[in-house]
């Protein structure tokens, strides 16, 4: 595979999520407009920001009179995971030039990482250049779009009605990006783990739950992994 | 309404500091190996992080002040099963289209 088709590969594999980021971004437009920002500011949030998730909690702790720094915390919070995602990505990208890791960085967003991870993994034979373009196509794709549906939604504003329902197109993304990954019993026990934890940890405040569960998760699939790792190099 | 000069520090704060999070490892480590544990762990990020994600917004959806709403449930259910054949695309269908077809039927 050369770069060149890495690249496109990229960009087709993460076609499907324009389904989701369309209506994921219009709702950050309506709700932002919503909460009083002005459509230079909702771009700038989107643009500076591109976290959806964030940018909603912290609009929303904005808007119920929250200190800054409160909806910085818990904004941040929500963003956490993406550290996960920055040392995941360290063995397949990290060989890249500082400028293009910067540019990586500020590219990061829950579908690029976990469509290039899943490819990474599925073709080791992929080289370091190539998984570079490969992770260039994906973003190249979900970017613009973000940006354009966030200023579709802020300029459209309240002529989408609530009953749509844009908000669940999120959980929806989340459900579609994990199935996939499920290809062993210790990612099935890992992603398990990682329900009920959430559940369990629902209560912490300022998304924190989140973070604790995925934590907790990653270390039951790893000893899982292990577990089954040692058993069968008992019975063989 | 909120205030002109905290949206505009709280945004910049965010987009530095989501910057920041986002650069940690790939930034700092750059092409250093990974000891093998590391890589173990974190081959089970994407798994330990989506659950927990989607669990409490299937659940107790904002939209609906945190009630359980069994159409979305049931939605989610079905983006499961479907995703679980491999399709992405399939699994965004079948969970949209299901809770667009029980939102009007029921």
């Amino acid at each position: 595979m050369t770069a060149r088709q890495a690249f496109w590969r990229g960009y087709l594999d993460c076609a499907p999520f324009i389904l989701i980021v369309v209506p994921y971004s219009m709702l950050f437009g309506v709700v932002a407009r919503d909460a009083g920002l002005d459509i230079l500011q909702t771009m700038s949030m989107s643009i500076l920001v591109i976290a959806g998730a964030s940018q909603f909690t912290a609009l929303a702790l904005l808007q119920d009179q929250a200190p800054v720094f409160i909806a910085l915390f818990a904004a941040l919070a929500v963003n956490l995971r993406m550290a996960m995602y920055s040392a995941a990505l360290v063995p397949h990208l990290g060989h890249a030039r500082l400028g293009t890791r910067a540019l990586m960085a500020y590219l990061m967003v829950d579908q690029a990482f976990a469509v290039a991870v899943k490819t990474y993994e599925d073709r080791p034979e992929m080289t370091p250049d190539t998984k570079v373009a490969y992770y260039f196509g994906a973003m190249m794709l979900i970017c613009p779009i973000w940006y354009a549906c966030t200023l579709l939604g802020a300029v459209l504003g309240q002529a989408i009605p609530e009953s749509w329902s844009l908000d669940f197109a999120v959980p929806i993304c989340f459900i579609a990006l994990t199935a996939p990954l499920l290809r062993s019993l210790s990612h099935v026990v890992a992603a398990l783990t990682s329900c009920a934890m959430a559940i369990a940890f629902a209560w912490v405040p300022w998304s924190l739950g989140l973070f604790i569960a995925a934590i907790i998760a990653m270390i039951v699939g790893a000893q899982t992994e292990l577990f089954l790792r040692r058993r069968k190099a008992c019975a063989s | 309404m909120i205030d002109n000069t905290t949206f505009w520090t709280l945004t910049i704060a965010l987009g530095l500091g989501t910057f920041a999070i986002r650069f940690s490892f790939l930034g700092l480590l750059g092409g250093r190996e990974l000891p093998e544990w590391a890589l173990l762990h974190l081959r089970y990020v994407g798994v330990a992080v989506f659950p927990a994600l989607f669990t409490p917004l299937v659940l107790w959806p904002d939209a609906t002040d945190g009630d359980m709403d069994p159409v979305r449930i049931i939605a989610a259910i079905a983006a499961f099963l479907v995703g679980l054949r491999g399709s992405v695309i399939g699994a965004i269908i079948a969970g949209m289209g299901t809770f667009y077809a029980l939102a009007f039927i029921l």
